[in-house]
């Protein structure tokens, strides 16, 4: 295992070989924003968040899977890296029904810290309005269609820490849904072992544990001590 | 073999060539591909049979054969004999069958087509033994010097010597991106595996009005299998796989045929021409998405997964198909490859111009007169393609613009007509040489429908990984929707601007990426059209119906 | 010089949002010594005025009636002021969108009725297809989002506004 170093921020930084951007960003405390990352889980790359700008590349990489080099010059922050990060934010919120103020998520949520922490402050874009169910058929979680941002948390912790792969994604496009097996019913799930592992990892309020209010329904990251909580946070 | 002696076959099977056991004098090549298929060339097919065993031409062979591009005047017969191609001939028309009889009896009858310039403008290399052999008939393939190649590959090259042939022909990925080949092949050959490599044929055509792949896997699939045997054999893979659509039964068909045939005559499986190499192929037939065209998402598809791109690097070529070295090539590009070792690589680079070397297919499609496959040299304009080849546009139509590219290219307008078709000068003029579909459109057309058209498509085939890609689309399909309708504001159109640079720069993969460049090119070229819909309420082409703006203000969907 | 005129309006909100404005408590005190109320659920004057520097507008656009209300305020209004999530994302008016006012309305007016279920009558605005964010309406020049945003902040943005700065609300409320 050999050191390289580079720069992030203007900041000379060391890192080890295979390590990603966003790893070593983190170690010297520069901060960049992630959502569909959690520290423990493979990384997919999907939520462009954490996309930033690299010297001699013509495309924006995303930092979370971007393998570190020798002598790299990372820009984390631009206007136009903002700027392409609010409209993340703001093509989630616009795509399903995001409604804060009666989200069992309120207060404890990602996408809506990640609205403040990038200045979001309304939509340009109108909110889509979509059709999304709930499904309350499992004896004690529940999923909000509603809420879901597709980060592929709860699949990822599934398949790869408990091992079950009860969760997955169907359909295309707006139409991709979280299903449970092939689509049934996740109360009639032969596979999920009601671990409740993806109830904790969800960012948003889409997974949820039955009896809870909003002000119970923090996340206990604790529970799942394989994944290390990042500086503190708990979304 | 054949059944020498025998007077007269007692009973036709039906669709069995008709092949004398003499001296052919004459010939007719019946297109059985999928475009004349579909006008009954199968009953062409079997009429023409009878009518040459009822007039007793015994030295007379009916063939049917792939694709002969001129796809508008379908069902084709050629008879190579006399360098005339017959068309339109229906299979309830008499005439029309005769006279290709007549013809075949050494007439005069019948009606030709006329072939010039849509013939002569044409170099062909892919489509070299497309229409000429039969395409479910290894024997065919094998007459036309198939297989050769690979033969010359594993007896008498070094497979570093076919890795320089290649790099030195100059061809680029003829999928769409235009990458170099032989970088491509150099890349996976370099990678160490201890456990096998893949070579992975990209047949997922999926651009709307492209059929490319398609019209090569139905006409000449050996080839592509001998060109993916010499892939093999140059990066050091023993299997490959053959990604075809599901809506490509005719192409799965033949391709299942002559996998069965090469292995059955040796030229692929175990021990290649007595070499040590051996190399086998199995087809994976894709359900329909359009993003499984991508590489990493193809890969997902055949290694059983939801067909969903994932961030590069790793290239497929340091760690593809189950983690191996993976080479991922198009239909064209494997199709090219058994000419560069036969003619060398010479040969082929002296076809072409600048940094596009060789030759291109492109599907003519649209408001053209001859519809249909062309394989052209790199480098010719627009211009002689659209209205040399093409014949330009049926009923006198006022040319408006050419699309290419797909839904990730681009809208070229006439007074980029004599621009070369070339990877550079396409991508310069803000669209992209894609697979090779090229549809013309006439003054009839407005070009924000046809921005909005392809933003559709991009949005119904976003896989719905990256945020971008499947809300930012979706996003901007409405806005292209309210532009058409009417009801947007100039506030609109800055704000599908904005997102258009953002979809480009933040999708995870090249379908994302490129979905604005319709919107793009058409802003760039026609903005007049845009400002007409939003600032004077009107379509210029009369295409979008407008909705009264006074009852959608009065519904508050109208701001400001 | 004169005091900035500052009016209040209400739309399809909950009337948190005037809730929130009234728990400034004391510096409601402070505030209106600095400005004249000129309009608002404070005010009793039934036609909105003309020449208002400052308005908060709380609630979505959801009927016709807020639709005639919120052009009426855009063209007498200097800076209007998005006042909480209903005004600044439709929140939760909005939830109707994915079903339309027809199934909303049988909903409510009918199927959990007990007694005398029926439709509202003309006297009652009727709703549009989609209840819509201010900005989608007209224009907007300041978002202050929060359910409700709270006190200490309208005050801040007010405080702002009076002494002529543009307030920052980014960063520092959120959705919810």
């Amino acid at each position: 295992m050999s050191v390289l170093t580079l720069t992030i921020e203007g900041r000379d930084v060391a890192g080890q070989t295979g390590h990603t951007i966003l790893q070593v960003a983190r170690e010297n405390g520069i901060e960049i924003p992630t959502l569909c990352h959690l520290q423990g889980l493979s990384d997919v790359g999907a939520c462009r968040l954490c996309v930033v700008e690299v010297e001699g590349q013509r495309k924006l990489l995303p930092a979370c899977v971007t393998a570190i080099d020798e002598g790299m010059n990372v820009t984390v922050n631009s206007e136009r890296l903002a700027a392409y990060r609010r409209r993340v934010i703001e093509l989630l919120f616009t795509e399903r029904n995001h409604v804060c103020s009666v989200c069992v998520a309120d207060r404890n949520c990602r996408l809506q810290d990640l609205a403040v922490e990038l200045g979001l402050t309304h939509f340009d874009l109108p909110l889509l309005s979509p059709q999304a169910s709930v499904d309350a058929t499992h004896e004690r979680f529940g999923i909000d269609h509603n809420r879901c941002v597709l980060c592929t948390r709860c699949v990822r912790v599934c398949d790869e820490i408990e091992g079950a792969h009860t969760w997955d994604v169907m359909g295309r496009g707006t139409e991709a849904r979280l299903i449970t097996d092939l689509g049934t019913p996740w109360g009639d799930s032969k596979t999920c072992t009601s671990c409740g592992k993806c109830v904790q990892v969800c960012p948003t309020g889409a997974l949820f544990e039955k009896g809870r209010s909003v002000a119970e329904a923090r996340r206990r990251r604790p529970y799942l001590p394989y994944l290390v909580v990042h500086e503190g946070r708990t979304r | 073999m054949s059944e020498a002696g025998t007077p007269t076959p007692a009973r036709r099977r039906r669709q069995e060539p008709l092949i004398p056991d003499g001296p052919v004098r004459a010939s007719a090549h019946v297109c059985m591909a999928a475009g004349c298929l579909s006008m009954q060339a199968d009953t062409v097919f079997d009429s023409l049979c009878e009518r040459v065993t009822a007039r007793g031409l015994t030295d007379v062979a009916v063939k049917r054969v792939g694709c002969l591009g001129l796809c508008a005047a379908g069902p084709l017969v050629a008879v190579p004999q006399k360098g005339r191609i017959y068309d339109h001939v229906a299979a309830d028309d008499e005439a029309a069958l005769d006279g290709v009889v007549d013809g075949l009896a050494g007439g005069e009858g019948g009606r030709p087509t006329a072939t010039d310039p849509f013939f002569s403008h044409q170099v062909k290399v892919v489509l070299e033994h497309c229409g000429q052999i039969d395409p479910e008939r290894v024997e065919d393939y094998v007459a036309v010097g198939g297989y050769e190649a690979l033969t010359k590959a594993v007896t008498t090259m070094t497979p570093a010597e076919v890795l320089g042939e290649v790099t030195r022909s100059g061809i680029r990925g003829r999928g769409g991106a235009g990458y170099p080949t032989g970088l491509k092949w150099t890349t996976v050959a370099k990678t160490d595996s201890a456990d096998g490599k893949y070579v992975v044929c990209n047949g997922d055509e999926g651009d709307p009005g492209a059929f490319m792949d398609r019209s090569v896997l139905e006409s000449s699939p050996q080839q592509v299998l001998e060109g993916m045997a010499i892939a093999g054999y140059a990066v050091g893979a023993n299997h490959g796989y053959v990604y075809v659509r599901a809506e490509y039964p005719l192409a799965v068909k033949r391709l299942t045929t002559a996998i069965r045939q090469a292995e059955h005559a040796g030229l692929l499986g175990p021990r290649i021409a007595d070499s040590s190499f051996s190399f086998d192929v199995e087809i994976r037939i894709g359900a329909g998405a359009f993003v499984c065209g991508e590489e990493t998402a193809l890969i997902a598809s055949i290694e059983g997964g939801r067909g969903t791109p994932r961030p590069r690097p790793p290239y497929p070529a340091a760690s593809g198909l189950w983690g191996k070295p993976t080479l991922i090539n198009n239909v064209e590009t494997l199709a090219s490859i058994p000419t560069i070792i036969n003619r060398g690589a010479e040969w082929y680079s002296a076809i072409g111009s600048g940094k596009s070397l060789g030759t291109k297919v492109f599907a003519l499609a649209g408001s053209v007169v001859n519809t249909g496959l062309i394989e052209v040299p790199l480098g010719l304009t627009l211009r002689e393609i659209v209205f040399d080849i093409g014949g330009g546009l049926p009923g006198g139509g006022k040319f408006k613009a050419v699309q290419t590219g797909g839904p990730s290219g681009g809208c070229m307008p006439e007074s980029l007509l004599d621009m070369s078709v070339d990877y550079e000068s396409l991508a310069q003029a803000g669209s992209i040489m894609g697979s090779g579909g090229m549809i013309v459109m006439d003054d009839g057309t407005c070009m924000v429908d046809v921005a909005k058209f392809f933003m559709d498509f991009c949005r119904e085939e976003s896989c719905g990984k990256c945020v971008p890609c499947r809300v930012g689309t979706t996003q901007m399909y409405r806005l292209l929707d309210r532009i058409t309708r009417g009801l947007a504001s100039r506030d609109e159109l800055a704000e599908l601007e904005s997102l258009a640079g953002m979809v480009r720069d933040t999708s995870l993969c090249g379908l994302g990426q490129g979905s604005p460049n319709p919107v793009v090119s058409t802003l760039r070229y026609f903005r007049d059209e845009y400002m007409a819909h939003i600032d004077d309420h009107v379509c210029p082409a009369g295409v979008c119906k407008m909705e009264p703006r006074e009852a959608a203000v009065a519904a508050g969907e109208v701001a400001r | 010089m004169s005091k900035p005129r500052l009016a209040t309006i209400w739309l399809d909100g909950c009337s948190g949002c005037h809730m929130s404005l009234l728990d400034m408590d004391e510096r409601l005190l402070e505030i209106t010594e600095r400005v004249d109320i000129v309009y608002g659920a404070l005010v009793d004057i039934k036609e909105f005025p003309k020449d208002v520097d400052v308005t908060l507008v709380e609630g979505a656009i959801s009927s016709e009636d807020d639709l005639r209300k919120i052009h009426e305020v855009r063209r007498n209004t200097r800076i209007l002021v998005s006042l909480g999530d209903c005004a600044v994302t439709s929140n939760v008016p909005g939830m109707r969108n994915q079903i339309g006012p027809a199934a909303i309305l049988e909903r409510a007016y009918l199927e959990n009725v007990t007694i005398n279920p029926q439709l509202p009558g003309p006297m009652v605005p009727r709703l549009l297809a989609m209840s819509r964010p201010v900005h989608a309406v007209v224009k907007v020049d300041v978002f202050v989002p929060g359910c409700p945003p709270s006190a200490d902040l309208i005050h801040s943005v007010l405080d702002d506004l009076i002494s002529g700065r543009v307030p920052v609300t980014a960063g520092v409320t959120c959705f919810g």
